[in-house]
């Protein structure tokens, strides 16, 4: 019978060997992230810098430059206008208004009558400043609390190095994914932020199981040096980490091609995500805790059930 | 023999048949509606705004100024007071948030210590007074603010209903956010300008009489406006500037009704008519003022101000530079009656109909691809095991669906991203297991063994791995706001219903399948 297998079933790759090679990288590409970003900075989408955003339809296909034209005669600023998702859409960004939110909102009514009778407003969107900041504030203690919270839980259920590594590693993704965005210059809203917790979340998925076996296999195999039961674990793992990893990206790729506009870089962000994720879950989570000297005795509490058929 | 015991078969299937029962109405559901499946006891899903249109506005009360008008209105009953009393005083003023005066003489001398105690005393006890020598200060105290501020909050709340759902039929939410904000959510809306017209004004309307002692071009030259009246702006642009008279003759909480209408030369206006009380005095000022123009003054701007020709009772006639729609909107408001104070727009996100609809469609279409995609390659890779993974995931998204239903959560765009994610990483617990399982028949275990210790081992992975995913989602609910929270709601669910469909569904149906078939060999 025909089994589709992406991985061999008991595939020996030497992935140590790899780690100083992957560490290096990473924490170039660390370092690189965190220089773009203080640097270059991040694309701020309007839920945290403020402003408007409209997204409007044609009747007819839609002439941006024509309505570039008809807008700047507003004197609002610095606007922003692109086509979005078919050819009849167009989706206009302006910068905050001089003044409170009045202003912005006045801003609107002006684009809207501009716009006029060819144009259908599909979706309006305007974050005044006050908001704008509290919402960058909440996104952040959201990440720097899942990461917390997260650690915690690896450190009550593995020993701390693990916990270090898990943590070390989830910064690693989070880190890449906003110099990523502030590289290309993808808008960083609140759908991105909630692809990177989506992505931390799947990251540490993904360590966790790595981890389980790596624990198991300390117990199972106590006169085997560390980096060969790490090794062995990374590639006992590894048909389930491709597999899921797989089914993940196919699910995000249907959103990719069929989820619409709105979706897109939401999935996009999550596809860029699981790569690192799993990648990281390997050479980064692993790669660190080779470094440690493990303990190997089971005299702790969380053993792994025995089977029925086991047990005397 | 493989063991699955009855009361966890009879668990599944009933966890499994709820499921589907809360489900189904979605299935016959037309707009939202039940259609055909009335003897279900579940509703339909809550579609959030992003999906079925509509308007999210939130709005903050500018509690400033109510404040800054409370101390007015304290300013003048002090000086009525005062006055009564004959306490002199001088330089009684109203400031942002606080009323200031001082005493011309040594209170304890002039004997009227314990009359100014009881004024000071009857402004009520949300008020602190203040005393330095000569000088008072008079401010509201924490309490008072925060009376104000209910009070405020409440009283602009009902009037927002009143204007966006005037028949009682939209359904709007409109709740109290913190202190001094409201949160105003009122699905399908064709045009979000509209409804920011309606609360955008707090349409207190005043009748006052125009000052005819000096012009406003001599006023304005001058910089002197004759005292007890002010500067007043024309509604229309351009319109020029009246100086009215601060003493208010009507005002719109005595109306009665108001609806649009056409004034004699057919151009679009407001009628109105006023409750007896109204009545009343409208009739006592246009007597009394014949050939005086009277100032009909909207939010502070003068809509127009004719020339009272005759003694008018009850009802008139609010004329100016209207369109149709214009004269629908401002009656509609004024029946509603004034806002306490004026609305600032926070935030907005507004979706039409149409977009929430090709979102939706957008949607279901990336839903089903993602479905079928995973469910052929889990077949390819496991077989008939795939298979049985492949049912857990049906059931597992209907699972969700009636999840959504009976909690009445509310399903975003993003959520709908959530159950798509979910059904990527729902077969994950189903990999982990199959893996272990792959691996203990080639350690040589028969296969009931190898089913056995391949649930038994992976058991810990996947609570540990599903929890901490669990753990990113639980923040994502408390700090995310709207659609982010839609997606944290259906990724969670997905969380918990995928360990239960991969543990209990897919073990269950192996089971039956391993003690049917009692297979030597297992091609996993």
């Amino acid at each position: 019978m025909f089994r589709l297998k992406l991985v061999p079933s008991v595939p020996s790759i030497h992935f140590l060997k790899y780690v100083p090679i992957a560490g290096g990288v990473s924490i170039a590409a660390v370092l690189a992230s965190i220089g773009l970003f203080f640097l270059v900075g991040l694309n701020l989408g309007i839920d945290f810098r403020g402003g408007i955003l409209i997204e409007a339809q044609s009747k007819t296909t839609a002439d941006i430059g024509a309505v570039r034209g008809d807008l700047e005669t507003l004197g609002l600023g610095d606007i922003a206008i692109q086509s979005f998702g078919t050819e009849k859409d167009v989706l206009i960004r302006v910068q905050k208004q001089e003044g409170d939110e009045r202003a912005q909102v006045a801003a609107i009514e002006k684009i809207t009558s501009s716009l006029g009778d060819g144009y259908d407003i599909r979706r309006t969107e305007f974050v005044g400043p006050t908001v704008g900041a509290e919402l960058a504030e909440k996104g952040i203690l959201a990440v720097i609390c899942a990461l917390f919270a997260i650690m915690i839980y690896i450190w009550f259920r593995f020993e701390w190095q693990f916990s270090i590594a898990a943590l070390l590693a989830l910064a690693h993704d989070v880190l890449t994914t906003v110099g990523l965005f502030a590289l290309t210059g993808f808008e960083f809203n609140l759908a991105t932020l909630a692809a990177i917790l989506t992505i931390a979340g799947y990251s540490i998925n993904d360590t966790v199981v790595v981890f389980d076996r790596v624990r198991e296999n300390l117990r199972k195999y106590k006169s085997w040096d560390q980096g060969k039961i790490l090794n062995r674990s990374l590639n006992e793992t590894l048909s389930r980490t491709v597999m899921t990893s797989v089914t993940t990206a196919i699910a995000l790729i249907a959103i990719i091609l069929f989820g619409g506009a709105v979706l897109r870089d939401f999935a996009l962000a999550m596809l860029w995500g699981v790569t690192i994720g799993t990648y990281s879950s390997i050479f980064i989570a692993v790669g660190l805790i080779s470094r440690f000297d493990l303990k190997r005795s089971d005299d702790e509490d969380n053993q792994i059930p025995t089977p029925e058929y086991e047990r005397s | 023999m493989l063991q699955f015991e009855t009361w966890k078969k009879a668990v599944v299937i009933f966890l499994v048949i709820t499921g589907i029962i809360y489900a189904l109405p979605n299935l016959f559901s037309q707009n939202g509606e039940k259609a055909g499946t009335a003897f279900l006891p579940g509703q339909t899903i809550n579609l959030g705004l992003d999906l079925q249109g509509g308007s999210h506005l939130l709005l903050q009360t500018d509690l400033n100024a109510v404040i800054a008008e409370r101390m007015v209105g304290i300013s003048e009953n002090l000086r009525l007071a005062l006055r009564e009393e004959k306490i002199r005083f001088r330089s009684l003023k109203a400031g942002k948030d606080e009323v200031t005066f001082s005493l011309r003489d040594d209170i304890i001398d002039t004997g009227k210590q314990s009359q100014l105690d009881t004024i000071l005393r009857d402004l009520g006890r949300d008020f602190d007074t203040q005393r330095s020598g000569q000088n008072i200060t008079i401010r509201l105290n924490e309490a008072g603010l925060q009376n104000l501020a209910n009070q405020t909050v409440e009283q602009s709340i009902e009037i927002i209903r009143r204007r966006l759902d005037p028949d009682g039929t939209k359904e709007p939410v409109i709740q109290r956010q913190g202190k001094d904000r409201i949160l105003v959510q009122l699905p399908g809306v064709d045009d979000p300008e509209r409804i920011k017209r309606l609360i955008g004004r707090t349409a207190r309307l005043t009748f006052q009489l125009v000052d005819m002692r000096s012009t406003a071009q001599e006023a304005r030259s001058s910089g002197r406006v004759p005292p007890g009246s002010v500067l007043l702006e024309s509604a229309d642009e351009g319109g020029g500037e009246y100086i009215v008279e601060k003493r208010v003759m009507v005002s719109g909480e005595l109306l009665e009704n108001a609806s649009a209408g056409f004034d004699q030369n057919s151009r679009p206006a407001v009628n109105f008519q006023l409750n007896a009380e109204g009545a009343r005095r409208f009739g006592r000022v246009t007597g009394e003022n014949i050939g005086r123009p009277f100032a009909i003054v909207l939010d502070n701007k003068v809509v127009s101000a004719p020339v009272i020709q005759s003694q008018i009772f009850g009802s008139g006639q609010i004329t100016g530079n209207f369109n149709v729609a214009e004269t629908n909107e401002l009656a509609l408001v004024l029946r509603a009656g004034a806002l306490p104070a004026p609305l600032i727009v926070l935030e907005e996100r507004s979706v039409g109909p149409g977009l929430g609809a090709d979102s939706i469609a957008a949607g279901e279409i990336a839903a089903l691809v993602g479905l079928a995609l995973v469910i052929i390659y889990m077949v390819m890779s496991y077989g008939l095991f795939g298979v049985f993974a492949d049912i857990a995931l049906m059931v597992n998204v209907v699972l969700i669906l009636g999840a959504l239903s009976a909690l009445q959560a509310t399903l975003t765009l993003p959520g709908i991203a959530g159950i798509v994610l979910t059904m990527g990483m729902a077969v994950d617990a189903n990999v982990l297991v199959f893996e272990r399982i792959r691996e203990e028949l080639r350690g040589g275990r028969r296969v009931a063994q190898a089913i056995e210790a391949g649930y038994s081992r992976a058991l810990s992975t996947i609570i540990d791995s599903n929890l901490t995913t669990l753990f990113a989602a639980l923040f994502l609910f408390v700090f995310g706001s709207g659609p982010v929270k839609g997606f944290a709601v259906t990724l969670s669910l997905g969380i918990v219903t995928s360990m239960f469909t991969a543990l209990m569904v897919t073990r269950l149906l192996i089971v039956l399948w391993v003690n049917a078939k009692r297979p030597k060999q297992l091609e996993l």
